[in-house]
């Protein structure tokens, strides 16, 4: 089952867990493609450099040898990348994309196989068309060769990691003294309510003054709502200090000590 | 409910990178797991850490943690919900004599289809030509095949043909070319079939162009002997190349299937591979005699052997296709 908002492709195992798979994008995987495209060039080129060099370039056996590798580079590397480093190419390790089996399966060499032949139709008329139309309003952004495969590409990108040094900005956080209050607050809040708060930290300095006093107030308020510390605690405390306290209540990692 | 998150997580840590180190170990063995009791253990941390991400989602904020847990279980998942094989050794002769044809005829419905629309095709060109012999510009696109044919036939028969020491080069494009043109007629299939009967057709209008164009103007035998050696592998493998097209096509029509449009894909798959994989094969080897034996004619060569390979290289992959693996199809058939 997908998750059209957040682009997350939920499995529901048999034993009645689940899990979420994140989806990667048609921007992220065109870049991957961008640079599997420039590796598959230079490695077509290095061939042509290296016959040149040796002077066999325009003999007979050369040029026969020349279109059969560059022909095993164009459709192998794909598939060789893919089936060897389990659903990765250079692009797609640099981008932190995998492709794997829609229900989360391990990928068969089948469907490497037929993924990559069938990348012939999803660039046609040119640019990567038909293959960039099917993606971007495929459910689960999958490109005419993934629909036919049964594959998804996931981003294993993680996000920042905010540590508490980072939350709390070196400063004390007077939420420590509470232990109880603290596991309140761990057992309340929602994974994207801690997930909203870490943004709101990381991406602070993009925001406009006014947007960032209202963001800050509306996180810190929904906090407070969760778990609710004493007045010494909070004296004097801004919205976004309050904030910061919290994530680093929520994110702090065991053995660690206040400043 | 996690209350201490701390002791939660300095409790279930060593279990998660006991399974990470599994995982590891199982994606660098070809085999898997060796014995019962590492498939009971890697069983029993599955479970656990997928009952560790169901209280974390539940009652816990930490993302990092849940992220990194959600990981580890859809890798476990993986391996033990698989049903496919691990690939196993390679065995490309069995392949060749044995899979091969079993998925050929376990498809041949299809290759009916196939052989159907380039005969369609090559009735449809030869009709053209029949009755309008101008017609050849617009149905015929190789411009050495315009000309006249006895004045071809003459020319060629004066040197006795070749490529001029460019076989090797001519070899590898003829490979090449044929391959991507056959790779299209079965991506093609995504077109539900309809993209590879055009193609199929089209080049059944060559086909029966070329051949009528010829046996108008008494050129039976050099064409033969020219088409033949080559043609015997090349023109099969096309029709398995639009066979395996009508397959997915098929595939994603679903008629007289209850299986679903993923699962009917699923199970063609492998199919396909086989059968392009097949296609391959038989243009490698085409590409090979058509450089190196189809372009040379009388005095080099003479006809009587061309034609002859033609026709043995044909019963040969005709008895391939019908016969082989049919001891294994039998013991299939008998089951377990």
């Amino acid at each position: 089952m997908s998750d059209l908002r957040s682009h997350k492709l939920v499995i529901r195992t048999p034993e009645g867990y689940a899990f979420s798979l994140q989806l990667a994008g048609p921007v992220s995987r065109f870049l991957a493609w961008s640079i599997d495209l420039l590796i598959t060039v230079f490695i077509m080129l290095a061939i042509i450099f290296a016959l040149a060099a040796t002077g066999l370039l325009f003999s007979d056996i050369a040029l026969g040898l020349m279109q059969l590798v560059l022909f095993v580079v164009w459709f192998g590397y794909g598939i060789i990348f893919e089936w060897f480093w389990h659903g990765r190419t250079l692009g797609k390790r640099v981008l932190k994309l995998r492709v794997m089996d829609e229900q989360a399966l391990r990928l068969s060499f089948s469907q490497v196989v037929t993924r990559n032949l069938l990348r012939i139709v999803d660039c046609l008329p040119g640019f990567y068309l038909i293959g960039g139309l099917a993606c971007f309003f495929s459910r689960r952004c999958q490109r005419l060769g993934d629909l036919a495969a049964g594959t998804i590409v996931v981003s294993q990108a993680r996000p920042p990691e905010l540590n508490a040094e980072l939350a709390l900005g070196g400063k004390y956080n007077s939420f420590r003294e509470h232990p109880h209050l603290e596991a309140r607050l761990r057992q309340r809040v929602s994974p994207e309510l801690a997930g909203l708060a870490m943004e709101a930290v990381i991406r602070r300095d993009e925001l406009a003054p006014q947007a960032r006093v209202e963001l800050f107030a509306a996180v810190a308020g929904a906090l407070r709502r969760a778990a609710a510390f004493p007045p010494e605690a909070v004296e004097g405390m801004s919205d976004e200090q309050y904030v910061r306290n919290c994530l680093d209540s929520l994110l702090r990692k065991p053995g660690e000590q206040n400043k | 409910m996690i209350i201490d998150l701390k002791r939660f997580l300095e409790e279930e840590q060593p279990f998660w990178s006991e399974l990470d180190e599994m995982l590891g170990r199982i994606a660098m063995s070809k085999a898997g797991l060796a014995d019962l009791d590492a498939v009971k253990r890697f069983h029993y941390l599955y479970e656990r850490a997928t009952a560790d991400l169901a209280r974390l989602t539940t009652f816990s904020s930490d993302r990092q943690t849940r992220l990194h847990l959600e990981t580890l279980v859809a890798r476990a998942y993986a391996e033990i919900h698989s049903t496919h094989d691990r690939p196993g050794r390679l065995r490309p002769l069995h392949w060749l004599i044995s899979d091969l044809p079993r998925t050929f005829r376990r498809h041949w419905a299809a290759f009916a289809l196939s052989l159907a629309a380039t005969l369609a095709g090559v009735i449809f060109g030869s009709f053209a030509l029949a009755i309008d012999p101008d017609a050849k510009d617009v149905v015929l696109p190789f411009g050495h095949l315009l000309g006249d044919p006895a004045e071809r036939v003459k020319k060629e028969e004066q040197t006795g043909g070749g490529v001029g020491n460019q076989e090797v080069s001519f070899s590898a494009f003829l490979m090449t070319n044929n391959i991507k043109v056959s790779i299209i007629v079965l991506a093609m299939g995504l077109t539900f079939g309809i993209g590879t009967i055009v193609m199929l057709f089209y080049n059944g209008v060559i086909l029966g162009a070329v051949v009528f164009d010829y046996i108008r103007a008494g050129q039976g035998k050099f064409l033969a002997g020219w088409l033949l050696p080559h043609g015997s592998f090349e023109i099969p493998a096309i029709l398995i190349a639009g066979q395996a097209g009508l397959v997915l096509a098929r595939a994603l029509i679903g008629w007289s299937d209850r299986n679903t449009l993923k699962q009917r894909l699923r199970l063609i798959m492998p199919d396909l591979i086989t059968l392009i994989g097949g296609v391959a094969v038989l243009l490698v080897w085409a590409g090979i005699v058509e450089s190196f034996l189809s372009q040379y004619h009388e005095p080099k060569v003479e006809y009587w052997q061309k034609i002859s390979l033609g026709i043995v290289q044909l019963s040969l992959l005709a008895v391939l296709l019908g016969l082989g693996g049919r001891r294994a199809e039998k013991i299939e058939r008998a089951g377990p």
